[in-house]
């Protein structure tokens, strides 16, 4: 899966986009979230504030219980300042 | 008589003038247009320059579906929304959005949920730079605008 991040939460993983495996046990956006906790310090510094975590599923925006499906992207990034 | 809502996400600069004549020449059924520019300010003299940070794709997508909301809930005759990314110095523009209709109301209404909801929802995050050159910081998302974009489903509620 194509794993994207923005703002301090692309700072904090230390790249913007990578290619992960997702195990077959991970099934929902939150599940992700745990997994990439697990990788290394980087992501977990991350999603240390994870309810303020947003997240998108192929371009949309969804909440921490949606299942991943078929997506095929994912991103993460903090509430949106723009305008 | 469909309208196409206009939307651009661009690191250039926009021109008011043009777009809002985009919206009117030679035609002869829009009897109201609000135009809403948003700029970035110097925070007194302390900010030297935003960074506008953006998703691209989902940017322009989410702009799109947030301006097919406003034209199904208002009568609108045009809509243009164009937001700028890359970095803005102080009394340069950020955000365009101009909502065109046969009357006053669903123009100034649609101009503001535009805002409201482009400032929640729509992929865009700011960095302040500083004059005094000590790091970059992130803007904080402001509690007063998640309000702010709740003011319009409570209608939707009263309704």
């Amino acid at each position: 899966m194509n794993i994207r991040y923005f703002a301090w939460v692309r700072e904090r993983v230390g790249v913007e986009e990578e290619t992960i495996d997702v195990p077959g046990n991970v099934k929902t956006v939150a599940d992700l979230i745990a997994h990439l906790k697990s990788l290394d310090e980087n992501h977990a510094a991350a999603f240390e504030e994870d309810e303020a975590i947003r997240v998108a599923l192929d371009q949309m925006h969804v909440e921490q219980d949606a299942a991943l499906g078929d997506a095929r992207e994912a991103a993460f990034f903090p509430p949106m300042t723009g305008g | 008589m469909t309208v196409r809502p206009l939307v651009r996400v661009q690191p250039e600069d926009f021109d008011v003038r043009e777009e809002t004549l985009r919206l009117t020449e030679g035609r002869k059924d829009v009897g109201a247009l609000v135009s809403f520019t948003g700029l970035c300010r110097d925070e007194a003299g302390t900010l030297s320059a935003l960074e506008l940070e953006h998703y691209p794709g989902m940017a322009e997508a989410e702009l799109v579906r947030i301006s097919q909301q406003a034209l199904e809930r208002w009568p609108l005759t045009g809509l243009t929304v164009i937001h700028r990314h890359g970095k803005i110095v102080p009394g340069e523009n950020i955000v365009l959005v101009i909502a065109a209709s046969a009357h006053r109301r669903a123009a100034f209404e649609a101009a503001d949920f535009l805002m409201d909801y482009l400032k929640t929802r729509a992929p865009f995050w700011k960095k302040e730079h500083f004059v005094s050159g000590s790091g970059g910081r992130w803007v904080d998302a402001k509690t007063g605008d998640t309000e702010d974009a709740a003011r319009w489903t409570e209608k939707e509620n009263r309704s």
